[in-house]
């Protein structure tokens, strides 16, 4: 080794130039979780994008059977609205109480959301309890396969969104609002305003369009 | 009350005895072969005491580096299938004339031309492609590992399953026997009431969602974890490639996943999307399986022309020419790439006006991919171009892919379109673009980037062999394709009458044996490589002469590839470091954060599989308890807050130290 390299130090310096070519020290990257999981719902985004399609397409052949407008009740669809939507109001809440890192008042409001769901949810398989009952199941035609499917779909994520939401109430009241709980909290936050989201879209075009003569 | 047979079919849904095909000689002759083989490999694990290292370094292992090497293991194993399914068509196809039927009877010939496609596109493109990205990304970026190391070995064992499940198809019970993207009516329940269309759609699902996942990891790594100093203009094209093909990997496969669940409804259900009755719509499903599908070809072929750059700019000792405007061809190409679907089916009959619009914009994704061609012939352009077995396939890749280009904008003129469609000359259109791009440029990249992951070169007499194996038959089995295609000979036929048309079959027969000598030379050359793996030894960690961070390390990289997280200053990190003197640094270390092995990725992708299978064969039972077994074990898993773990400075020494007397004793 020449004794010109081997007057600086290893590895920190260049021959010509002071310049550095590592990061002397411990290098932390940002922790990617959010980015990662923003990646995912607009994945998630797709698959709804492509059910709107389908019901886009097949949303009017009805094959002589029921239509929207004989079938879909707007009160019923008006409180399944509200309850979601006050849903992500509450999660709102549950999430500045977490930034005062407040357990109690956080769970508190986790607990609300989850009850505001679980009785979309529930009203929501009414609905399709009532809609099987009469007939119009998704076996009966194009219209009711789509239907059911990019409502069902909704529906599903929601369910699976109450299961984490449990999950995570458990994990805050163990371990606190601990910064990996509080990723994990922003992370559903996410996900509840997203199927919130959809949801405004189901509402306005199959249901509100739905009804248009 | 329930009496016997009832039980029975609750329990095993449709699966009976019937389903083990034990009356057909060829299946069984397989079944044998692979039952043997399996044995071998399990007494060989079994005498050398492999399983404990087998479950922590490999199996449990959330390392990019080993997850990387696994998938490019899964791909060439599931080559050795999709090559054998080629043959077995091309050598139905060379004899089955007038009076003689050929040796493989429809139904069988029909699964093996949908096995043959769904294994070569799904199996072994998507893992060879994750798996060098895998591998390669973190090292050029100068990353410790990916963005979520769990969730990687999950996507590998999801894809690893996925494959499984198709394997299993071949000796319990049928594949599907409707081409390799399951049309409907065909794939519908009235035409295909047996498990052959269930097995494709629950292995492209579960490995669909490995395939998904892992687009998400690599775009979060590439985003959050480059090395300070890389911008987004100086990071090494491979990792820009990868960057584009994991954002369209995101936007495609939930099309598709949604898509196979639709057909899943209608069978499962008796919902009506793609029926032929009661509304349902069967070109819905064509037009959305090709809103992923078209983006499928360009997840595959940009990694390649990533690739290639490498290669190029390696092998010519120069800087990549015209860096900028690779990055934007790639931006380009990705985007277009979402908006050319239709022309896939012009014959749908959508009318002059929206014909056209795609058949354009097909036309302009020419326009940036010639300018890569342009950009790699202007590299080498005086460059001190160094003939290793990397640049002889990305030569190959530059001949082959330009005519595979030049016929693709031929079948993108609608009219000519009208013609051609669905003939051999699509067939050899995409093969000729699929094997002279995508083929090629794994090869270049496995055997460019082999030194890096093993420690050795591969042989390089084996690797020419290979090539011009690969590139000779490549012409010999898909030219005469052409021919045909343009005489109007319409593909998946398993029996010819009209004899004059035999010879080209026959020359296309003999081109795919001389592909299977390709095939079998690199088999050759892996164990050549490795009884000379003394002389082949790569002890600098820079065998090529190579210009990106990953040749700045040992090869193989340790465990945490970095012991310093590198500073970037340049496009070519690595030139740029040995052109100003870089001296490695011998002391000083630290302890470093790694994350911890875990299992929970396997056992997750297990019971998926449990659970398809159960699906498949309707055993409700089954299928439920692996699903709530599957949610339970999800759950149990975000439960692990200890996820981490540190390196004690000791053992970076240790490597280090190690490192630098190899370099020492090999100046």
């Amino acid at each position: 080794m020449s004794d010109h390299a081997a007057a600086l130090a290893p590895g920190a310096t260049g021959a010509d130039e002071n310049l550095s070519f590592h990061v002397s020290g411990e290098h932390h990257p940002e922790n990617g979780t959010l980015l990662g999981f923003w990646l995912y719902l607009m994945s998630d985004c797709l698959v709804f994008a492509c059910l709107f399609a389908c019901y886009g397409v097949l949303g009017r052949s009805y094959a002589a059977g029921p239509s929207g407008a004989d079938l879909f009740d707007l009160p019923t669809v008006a409180v399944n609205t509200s309850l979601l939507l006050l849903s992500s109001i509450t999660y709102g809440f549950a999430v500045l109480e977490m930034q005062d890192n407040r357990r109690g008042a956080t769970l508190a409001w986790l607990a609300v959301t989850g009850l505001l769901g679980a009785g979309f949810v529930g009203v929501e398989l009414h609905e399709f309890g009532h809609l099987i009952h009469e007939g119009a199941g998704p076996q009966r035609s194009a219209f009711l396969s789509s239907f059911f499917t990019l409502v069902g779909t909704h529906g599903l994520h929601v369910s699976f969104g109450i299961v984490w939401l449990v999950t995570l109430m458990i994990q805050v009241a163990r371990h606190g609002l601990i910064a990996a709980n509080q990723r994990r909290l922003m992370c559903l936050s996410m996900f509840w305003h997203f199927l919130d989201v959809v949801w405004i879209g189901v509402f306005t075009f199959v249901y509100l369009m739905g009804v248009l003569p | 009350m329930l009496d016997q047979p009832d039980l029975t079919k609750l329990v095993f849904g449709r699966l009976t005895w019937e389903a083990i095909p034990i009356h057909e000689p060829i299946l069984l002759t397989t079944f044998i072969v692979v039952a043997l083989g399996g044995l071998g490999v399990l007494a060989a694990l079994t005498y050398f005491r492999g399983w404990g290292p087998l479950w922590r370094d490999w199996v449990t292992s959330i390392d990019h580096k080993k997850i990387g090497v696994m998938y490019i293991v899964l791909g060439l194993v599931m080559l050795l299938r999709g090559l054998g399914d080629a043959i077995m068509m091309r050598a139905q196809q060379a004899i089955s004339f007038g009076d003689t039927m050929g040796y493989l009877p429809p139904h069988h010939y029909d699964q093996i031309f949908t096995a043959h496609g769904v294994i070569m596109i799904f199996f072994v493109a998507m893992p060879l492609v994750t798996g060098l990205m895998n591998f390669v990304v973190p090292l050029q970026i100068g990353a410790r590992d990916v963005a979520f190391p769990f969730l990687n070995n999950f996507s590998f064992w999801m894809t690893a399953c996925g494959a499984g499940l198709v394997m299993i198809s071949l000796f319990v019970g049928d594949f599907a026997r409707t081409g390799w993207l399951a049309y409907p009516p065909l794939s519908g329940l009235a035409y295909s009431p047996d498990v052959g269309v269930d097995y494709y759609i629950w292995s492209l699902q579960v490995a669909g969602v490995g395939t998904m996942l892992s687009g998400v990891n690599l775009i979060a790594t590439i985003v959050k974890m480059r090395a300070p100093g890389m911008g987004l203009m100086k990071m090494p094209i491979f990792t820009w490639t990868a960057l584009c093909t994991n954002a369209l990997i995101v936007v495609a496969f939930p099309v598709l996943t949604a898509t196979l669940a639709l057909l899943s409804l209608d069978r499962y259900v008796g919902t009506h999307f793609f029926t032929n009755d009661l509304g349902g719509n069967a070109m819905m499903y064509v037009n959305l399986i090709w809103i992923w599908g078209h983006p499928e070809v360009y997840i595959l072929i940009l990694p390649a022309f990533g690739v290639f750059s490498e290669v190029v700019a390696t092998f010519c000792g120069k800087r990549l020419f015209g860096y900028a405007s690779m990055v934007y061809a790639s931006v380009v190409i990705t985007i277009l790439s979402y908006l050319v679907w239709l022309h896939h089916f012009f014959t749908m009959g959508s009318g002059a006006s929206v014909n056209s619009f795609f058949g354009i914009t097909t036309m302009i994704i020419s326009i940036p991919t010639g300018a890569k061609i342009f950009n790699w012939l202007f590299t080498m352009y005086r460059g001190r171009i160094r003939f290793e077995v990397p640049m002889l396939w990305t030569l190959g890749f530059m001949v082959t892919f330009v005519i595979g280009g030049m016929t693709g904008v031929l079948l993108a003129v609608p009219p000519a379109d009208f013609v051609l469609h669905n003939s051999l000359f699509l067939v050899a259109h995409f093969h000729n673009v699929i094997i002279g791009g995508v083929v090629f440029g794994l090869m270049a990249g496995i055997t460019y980037w082999f030194p890096k992951a093993v420690g050795y070169r591969l042989d390089p007499f084996w690797g020419k062999c290979s090539f011009w194996f690969w590139l000779i038959g490549f012409y010999f089995a898909f030219m005469p394709l052409y021919v045909l295609g343009l005489m109007g000979i319409t593909r998946r036929l398993s029996h010819f009458d009209d004899p004059s048309l035999q010879i080209w079959f026959q020359v296309a027969a003999f081109g795919a044996f001389l592909i299977l000598l390709g095939v079998g030379s690199f088999l050759v050359q892996l164990v050549v490589s490795y009884r000379r793996r003394e002389s082949l030894r790569d002890t600098t960690g820079d065998p090529w002469d190579g210009r990106t961070l990953e040749w700045s390390t040992a090869s193989p990289p340790p465990l945490y590839n970095f012991a310093f997280t590198p500073q970037v200053h340049d496009n070519d990190a690595w030139h740029d470091m040995k052109q100003r003197g870089y001296v490695r640094p011998l002391d000083g270390f630290l302890p470093i954060h790694m994350p911890k092995n875990t299992a929970a990725g396997f056992v997750l992708a297990v019971l998926s599989t449990v659970c398809a299978f159960a699906l498949i064969w309707q055993m409700w039972p089954l299928a439920a308890a692996a699903f709530a077994t599957l949610m339970v074990a999800t759950i149990v898993h975000t439960f692990n807050y200890e996820r981490d773990y540190q390196i004690p400075v000791d053992e970076v020494n240790h490597t280090e130290g190690a490192r630098t007397r190899l370099l020492a004793d090999h100046v």
